[in-house]
């Protein structure tokens, strides 16, 4: 009966066709949505705006208007005195080890705890749980001591080993329940057919996860990338600092035109917009895989 | 007999014909890593937190001062206050929004302009949570600049100079926008993974819905709402935490001034640490903040299991 009546209906308004019919009140949504959209983009609109300005013509005529003519003052100058190429490389080189290594530390740790059921396995997974919980002001001062006794402080060092760890320890969270429900009939094969433990991750376990796996990769790297807190308390010197480091450093500096930092911020934003652009379907897979961070 | 049981109760691994134990070198190098970085240090700073030290020299020993201090120091309580107002930025309004505005995404314009128009519409809305916290920040700081920023210039246009503000600058108003930014930058959030959660939804049951008669209020409570409640759970978790955390908003825009109109628990402890040398005050208002973080975490779980418990 139900079914009939649902063919009924398929009948009397096909899909594709109730496509076409838009009430007013599915204009005015959209219409509603897109102004959302606007308000959404405006402060980054306003900033491309004024990052090609000058500063007389900024000062003449405010940050609302088009400027005058395109000048590249602004983005020149924060590109040579930040030294950018630098600073990119500094960030590029954290977040690229961060994100390679925590993945492989992730990857050890699940197989162990989700595959092998290490004993124990609960109270390791409940400290794991522990570590990504706490909110990095309290690891801060004991990492700046040790960090500082071992010689790594005002390092990229100290940054890719606290954040490899700290990664590592949401990899490990969301990757093991993944392994906890890894297909048994797989495994039993793997057995069968003569593999170690070591070849059974290589071979199979590793093909199988890969997409979680290649999410957390994207995922390590932005948010190694975005970091601020740890490194700025750590990363002294203008040879090591990151990219959102720089800018910050910059900004502190009360007395920069408008236009100045204008450009520089979307010179900033530039290395995450493209990433965003080329990852977007990994990122929105992420975002729900991986929606406990 | 009885040998037999222990037996019995012995885990195995997954992987037939290997002990558990043969898996305990791939555990090692993740397991100290995570020893090293994070559970010695929160253990040290627990103990820091009794102790009186201005980083160099001796550490001193001073049992529960700095805690009693903690319970009656005004400015550790102002800051919590402050943080339920970060709640409201980061959770509360984000949420709302976000319900709404994928609701609409994926009801309305999804269905009547096509799946193109909604994720452009949805990557707009996402586009500042990519951006690192401290970059987004310094836009929207620049956009509330006193002197020369667009907000203040915008009014001037539109011939309300008389509404322009120092806005993050002063006591009054320095709060309200910190909150306006934090809206911007987590409102992406909440909108991608409820339009995930949205895409399980059987289209029928809207189709249903509208058969008998209902508006879009009414499909919005009775179908939309119900159906996305695990995601609904899992954001209000994990920014709540977040908004907890708050830091770089803070320190970068207003130092948590002017006076204390926008301190918050950690920007406070970081002050503690590396302005004033209080190492030992501010590892207590670190741990005090990291056990109000677990115990929430905990409750809140408690819930979560509660609700899909309840569900099924």
């Amino acid at each position: 009966m139900s079914s009939q009546m649902s063919e009924q209906i398929a009948d009397t308004a096909p899909f594709g066709h109730a496509k076409h019919i838009r009430s007013w009140g599915n204009w005015t949504a959209l219409v509603l949505l897109v102004l959302g959209a606007v308000v959404m983009l405006f402060p980054l609109v306003i900033l491309a705006l004024n990052a090609f300005k000058t500063t007389e013509d900024y000062n003449m005529t405010g940050p609302l208007s088009f400027p005058a003519h395109m000048s590249l003052e602004g983005v020149i100058s924060f590109w040579n005195t930040t030294d950018f190429p630098m600073k990119f490389a500094n960030s590029l080189l954290i977040s690229l080890v961060v994100s390679v290594v925590g993945v492989l530390l992730s990857v050890l740790n699940s197989f162990a705890l989700g595959i092998g059921r290490v004993k124990g396995n609960t109270v390791i997974l409940l400290f794991i749980m522990l570590a990504n919980m706490v909110p990095q002001e309290a690891l801060l001062y004991p990492l700046y001591i040790m960090f500082k006794a071992i010689g790594l402080y005002n390092t990229q060092w100290s940054m890719i080993i606290i954040f490899t760890i700290i990664q590592s320890a949401y990899g490990t969270y969301l990757l093991s329940a993944v392994y906890g429900t890894f297909p048994q009939a797989i495994l039993e094969a793997s057995t069968v057919d003569g593999a170690s433990r070591w070849q059974t991750l290589l071979r199979i376990v590793l093909p199988i996860s890969w997409p979680t796996i290649s999410v957390l990769f994207v995922f390590f790297f932005i948010w190694t990338w975005n970091e601020y807190m740890i490194p700025m308390a750590f990363l002294m010197s203008d040879s090591v600092q990151t990219v959102p480091l720089a800018l910050a450093t910059m900004q502190g500096q009360h007395t920069m035109a408008a236009t100045d930092l204008a450009a520089a911020a979307l010179l900033s934003i530039i290395p995450t917009i493209v990433f965003f652009v080329f990852f977007q379907r990994k990122l929105s897979q992420g975002i729900v895989a991986g929606s406990v961070k | 007999m009885s040998l037999n049981k222990d037996h019995g109760a012995f885990v195995h691994s997954r992987l037939p014909g290997s002990r558990p134990s043969r898996f305990v070198p791939y555990l090692l190098p993740g397991l100290i890593g995570i020893f090293a970085i994070v559970i010695v240090p929160i253990g040290w700073n627990v103990y820091l937190s009794f102790t009186r030290w201005r980083g160099v020299g001796p550490t001193r020993w001073i049992g529960g001062k700095n805690w009693r201090r903690l319970m009656s120091d005004k400015t550790f309580w102002v800051s919590f206050s402050h943080s339920l107002w970060i709640i409201v930025a980061i959770v509360v309004i984000p949420t709302i929004l976000g319900l709404l505005i994928s609701s609409a995404l994926t009801d309305v314009i999804q269905k009547k302009f096509g799946p193109r128009t909604s994720s452009s519409l949805r990557a707009l809305y996402y586009l500042p949570q990519v951006l690192p916290v401290a970059v987004a920040t310094i836009i929207m700081g620049w956009i509330f600049r006193p002197e020369d920023g667009a907000v203040n210039d915008l009014l001037a246009k539109v011939g309300l100079s008389s509404l322009q503000q120092n806005w993050l600058g002063s006591a009054k108003t320095a709060l309200p926008v910190l909150m306006i930014i934090l809206i911007w930058i987590q409102l992406g959030y909440p909108i991608v993974i409820f339009m995930s959660g949205l895409q399980r939804v059987d289209p029928e049951l809207y189709e249903a819905a509208s058969l008998d008669g209902a508006n879009w209020w009414q499909k919005f409570r009775v179908v939309t709402l119900p159906s996305i409640v695990p995601e609904l759970l899992v954001v209000v978790l994990t920014s709540t935490i977040g908004a907890l955390k708050t830091f770089a908003p803070v320190f970068l825009l207003t130092k948590g001034g002017p006076g204390t109109s926008t301190m918050v628990p950690s920007y406070y402890s970081y002050n503690q640490f590396f302005q004033i040398q209080q190492v030992g005050y501010g590892a207590a208002i670190s741990t005090a903040l990291t056990v109000v973080i677990i115990i929430f975490s905990i409750a809140f779980t408690a819930i979560q299991k509660h609700v899909e418990k309840h569900m099924d």
